[in-house]
């Protein structure tokens, strides 16, 4: 079906407006509804990456509108471009989705009741933004795709408590700067071009010799200040941790593994396919100074984790970290970075969905999320906790799971680039994620609070009733979706190489250098 | 704390100014941006490929349709995030009323001037709408001249008395309806063969050319724009200026 | 000074426009950071974007041009445009239409300035007034639930907030405890600490059989942190008063069954 790209929007907007009229009569309607629609979407994103990788381009193209002519071969519209990169992270996207819509049933009625009409609407016109930022090939278009799925996320998380509000306005102002930067950067690039169409736009800097304009210099910045105000780029971050954590929890699932890892895409979009090569890191200075303000990113941001005392907030620190993780394998310009970076986004939205679904249970069961409330839930609820600890051995970056790859394929980036300063920083984050991790195990082990008490009588005894420690697993519309997630994270982890293999397919035009880049 | 911020904004201007030297100068026919072929066959094609005179509605309703849809589903998703978060919230009144609430009669001079007016402003709404191909308008600005109307009423009387018209679950069945009618007319024209968006293709089930088939859709596209617009609007307005609660307000 | 070529020519007036733009968008980014009303960091957030909009319309300027619409001579629709064949039109179609516009000659083309940004603006305008009307809901929420918009007052309340809710379970059970015996301090009659308070923690009995020699042995591990006079009440008084408000909540059943719990599990604390 040659129209399976835009079928990869339309349904979710189908559902949002159906959702939005029938939940209005029958509130119960609305999660029926959402999971067929992620389920037609996923197949559509499926059928596209199968079409992208049949096609001899290696990319599929849709112009809205029809306006192919024959002077404009990249058309006078606005053009979808799903290159493998495009549709595999679309699939990235739709996915989470997917498990995601099948996982909110229950917390959805528990922490928002009565507002399902307007909560399931948001949730799939969120995954439509999203969606679309991976698969547009229009400057523009992927402005109102931004501000999309922007205002749907400051919606969904300022749906739940007041305390979610407050850190959604302090996400709106920081979000909305973050946008206009952007549009101001492609403002720049059109009054200097005059085209906006993302292969057109470097086509014209090759061809008018751009390369040293200020201008375009200029915009340069101002489109990377912008997406990475977006990202949670240390300095840039103050927003996600307080946002993500007092979200409710569907949207915190929802959106800790998706937007960021879009941002991130949208990034190498613009150094790739926009810019160009040769402009992005030959004639700009971000390649000399960014890895090391990554390493500062990184280095903060793993300590932030380490001080905190809830899941919640460790889980937010520590996106914050592996988006330093990628924004470095970018621009350490190497090739091995660059699989390594476009794997982790694909990795680290599983295993982060895997984590913060298993938080979402642990709190419905909890009643908290801080560390002291967790004693005894290894016996409680076993496959929710094998889960958690399979994402959190893949942030950690054990074989089999897929963290190990994408941190391989970013540690011999930094080491063939000779970027040492960004390996050693890989490996030092790496050991203090292995601490938070196994505190953890300790914590819901041991008898030690957090504060220092000795609990029960010794020999392991925690101080627990007999409701604490017998068996109640989560229910099956919860734990289902987390156990897919953790298999997902598995079978990547198995399978990586056929994944590295459509990478390299996608990075082969770009020539970028496997030896020392500079 | 303000005298440290003004670094940052420092910053941000002196890099501006920075690439203002090499921008074009104002109004200069030979820049980038007017003499692109993308905009020279805007201004050249449009007559031929649509028969729409106005080229802002040509590009806005049909080259680049899809942002446009994109724009209005912007629009609904506003409205339903303000339901969204102050719906039920503002529940609890806490005593009778707060010390900067009035209670306040609606006055004869303005009913009366109101009650002439809407009617009138609504149908130059209308005229803005359906006009938008030939001088500027468009389903935006129509929307918000017929989301006006209603507002007035709000403000002339009180805003039950706007309500009873334009209920809340009416506004957001007129939302939907227009983003119906937009993504409709674009799986329309899937269906008839073409890309989502492609009016031409309308040509099979109505009896026009090719060129006219655009330029009615772009029309019925404008009438969803306008639907969304006004009713959202309005909805914006009950919503904020009551807290959610509906009852009491400006 | 002022000649073409001159810095201050190129800058200041040639492209003055430029340099106004820039000036507001620094003082609506200024207001986005500095101010502490939140208001007023909306306001700065508009005038941002309006200096955005202002220079992208801008780029659209045409010397001696129009607006984008046609004018009379090239008017689809007009009577230049009736072709000579009047059942013909660019489909090559018979007749539906009675026109056949012409394409425009380049340098007809100059006469009409750039629709392309014109139509970009348009969006860009309403996302803009759909990000203030959000943000408009989220500071009405804002003061529902705190009471100020002004931001130095809300990071003191959302600290404090904060510090009780992300407490140790633990920790707010201790706290708990001790307001709770606060509360049902009795005159103290009856000190018979130590070895009432085995027979205290007997009704326990039969509430938690498995537990209650813990809670015996626990209750004197931790005796000298607690005044005696408190330990021997707080058994019977603070399940009581556990049991006794907890049906005030609307959740009263669920409350309960997780109270059960977290009763032992203080007792275990203890």
């Amino acid at each position: 079906m040659d129209n399976a790209i835009a079928w990869i929007l339309l349904f979710p907007l189908i559902g949002s407006i159906a959702c939005a009229l029938l939940g209005m009569v029958n509130r119960k309607l609305c999660y029926p509804i959402s999971v067929l629609s992620m389920v037609a979407a996923t197949w559509a994103s499926v059928e596209t990456l199968f079409q992208a990788v049949a096609s001899p381009t290696a990319e599929v193209s849709y112009i809205f509108g029809g306006w192919v002519l024959d002077l404009f071969p990249r058309g006078v519209g606005i053009e979808f471009r799903a290159d493998l990169l495009g549709a595999l992270i679309a699939l990235v996207v739709v996915g989470v989705g997917l498990i995601v819509s099948m996982y909110a049933k229950l917390p959805v009625e528990k922490e928002t009741p009565r507002k399902e009409a307007l909560y399931y609407p948001l949730f799939l016109l969120q995954i439509t933004g999203l969606a679309g930022i991976a698969l547009t090939g229009d400057a523009f278009n992927l402005y109102v795709l931004i501000e999309v799925a922007a205002l749907t996320g400051y919606g969904l998380i300022a749906i739940g408590s007041n305390r979610a509000a407050a850190a959604t306005f302090n996400y709106l102002i920081l979000g909305t700067i973050g946008a206009s930067l952007y549009l101001l950067g492609v403002g720049y690039v059109y009054i200097k071009t005059g085209t906006l169409n993302m292969v057109g736009i470097q086509e014209v800097i090759a061809t008018n010799g751009l390369h040293d304009s200020p201008t375009m210099q200029v915009a340069f910045v101002l489109i990377g200040l912008g997406i990475l105000i977006k990202m949670a780029f240390f300095p840039f971050h103050a927003w996600l941790p307080n946002a993500y954590s007092s979200a409710p929890t569907t949207t915190s699932c929802l959106l800790a593994p998706l937007v960021t890892k879009v941002m991130i895409y949208v990034m190498i979009r613009m150094v790739l396919t926009v810019f160009g090569v040769e402009f992005s890191f030959e004639s700009t200075l971000w390649s000399e100074f960014m890895p090391w303000l990554v390493v500062i990113a990184i280095v903060c941001a793993a300590v932030m984790a380490l001080a905190q005392r809830e899941i919640k907030k460790m889980l937010a620190y520590l996106i914050v970290a592996e988006v330093g993780y990628m924004v470095g394998g970018v621009w350490i310009y190497n090739y091995y970075g660059f699989i390594g970076s476009i794997f982790h986004i694909i990795s680290d939205a599983c295993m982060t969905l895997c984590l913060f679904l298993a938080t979402g249970i642990i709190l419905r069961a909890c009643k908290t999320t801080h560390f002291d409330g967790l004693r005894g839930l290894f016996s409680k609820m076993p496959l929710t906790m094998i889960g958690f600890f399979v994402g959190g051995f893949s942030i950690i970056g054990l074989p089999p799971t897929c963290g190990f790859f994408s941190k391989w394929y970013l540690i011999t980036g930094g080491m063939v680039a000779e970027r040492w300063e960004y390996m050693v920083v890989l490996m030092f984050s790496t050991m203090i994620m292995v601490v938070l991790f196994f505190r953890l195990i300790e914590r819901i082990h041991l008898a030690v609070s957090e504060s220092g008490e000795d609990l029960g009588k010794g020999h392991g005894d925690l101080g627990l009733t007999k409701e604490q420690t017998t068996f109640e697993e989560a229910p099956l519309s919860m734990l289902i979706p987390l156990l897919l997630a953790a298999s997902i994270v598995m079978i990547i982890g198995i399978y990586n190489q056929e994944v590295v293999d459509q990478i390299e397919l996608f990075l082969a035009p770009f020539n970028l250098p496997k030896g020392t880049g500079h | 704390m303000k005298w440290i911020s003004l670094i940052p904004v420092v910053g941000v201007g002196v890099l501006l100014l920075f690439a203002a030297q090499d921008f074009p100068e104002w109004g200069d026919p030979q820049s980038p941006a007017s003499q692109s072929p993308v905009a020279s066959h805007f201004i050249n094609n449009t007559g031929v490929d649509t028969e729409v005179p106005n080229m802002v509605t040509a590009v806005l309703a049909d080259y680049r349709g899809f942002d446009t849809m994109f724009e209005t589903v912007v629009v609904f998703i506003a409205g339903i995030a303000v339901l969204a978060i102050l719906k039920g919230s503002g529940g609890r009144r806490r005593g009778t009323r707060r010390a900067y609430e009035v209670e306040a009669e609606p006055d004869i001079i303005v009913t009366h001037t109101v009650r002439l007016m809407v009617p009138v402003i609504q149908i130059f709404a209308f005229y803005v709408l359906a006009h938008g191909h030939v001088s500027p308008g468009g389903g935006f600005q129509g929307g918000v001249v017929m989301g006006a109307s209603f507002i007035l009423v709000a403000l002339a009387w009180d805003l039950d008395h706007a309500l009873v018209r334009m209920s809340l679950p009416r506004c957001m069945a007129i939302a939907a309806a227009g983003i119906i009618i937009y993504a409709g007319i674009g799986f329309l024209s899937m269906f008839l063969g073409g890309e989502f968006l492609d009016y031409a293709e309308l040509e099979k089930v109505l009896p026009v050319s090719r060129e006219m088939a655009r330029y009615h859709a772009m029309l019925g596209v404008e009438i969803g724009v306008g639907f969304t617009v006004t009713s959202i609007m309005f909805a914006l307005y009950a919503n904020l200026s009551t807290e959610g609660r509906l009852k009491g307000g400006l | 000074m002022f000649e073409d070529g001159a810095i201050i020519n190129e800058l200041l007036i040639e492209r003055l426009n430029y340099i106004i733009y820039v000036v507001l968008l620094l003082i609506g980014l200024h207001a986005m950071i500095s101010k502490q009303n939140l208001i007023k960091k909306l306001i700065g957030m508009s005038i941002f974007q309006t200096a955005i909009i202002l220079f992208y319309v801008s780029i659209a300027v045409k010397d001696n041009a129009t607006i984008p619409i046609y004018k009379t001579e090239h008017d689809p629709h007009g009577d230049a445009a009736k072709a000579a064949v009047l059942d013909l039109n660019r489909s090559g179609e018979e007749t539906k239409a009675f026109y056949a516009p012409v394409m425009l000659k380049p340098e007809e083309t100059q006469q009409y300035s750039n629709p392309l940004p014109h139509v970009l603006m348009l969006t860009a305008i309403v996302v803009g007034v759909a990000t203030l009307g959000l943000a408009l809901a989220l500071c009405l929420r804002i003061q529902q639930g705190y009471g100020t918009v002004e931001e130095d007052e809300l990071l003191v309340k959302i600290e404090r907030s904060d510090a009780r809710y992300s407490q140790s379970p633990l920790a707010k059970a201790k706290n708990r405890r001790r307001t709770q015996s606060r509360n049902t301090r009795k005159p103290r009659t009856s000190v018979k600490s130590t070895k009432s308070i085995g027979k205290s923690a007997k009704p326990l009995e039969s509430r938690d059989s498995t537990k209650t020699k813990k809670t015996t042995s626990k209750s004197n591990l931790s005796q000298p942190k607690k005044k005696p006079a408190s330990t021997s009440r707080k058994p019977r008084s603070s399940s009581s008063k556990v049991e006794g408000s907890k049906p005030t909540t609307p959740k009263a059943p669920a409350k309960k069954a997780s109270e059960k719990t977290r009763a032992p599990k203080k007792k275990g604390a203890e």
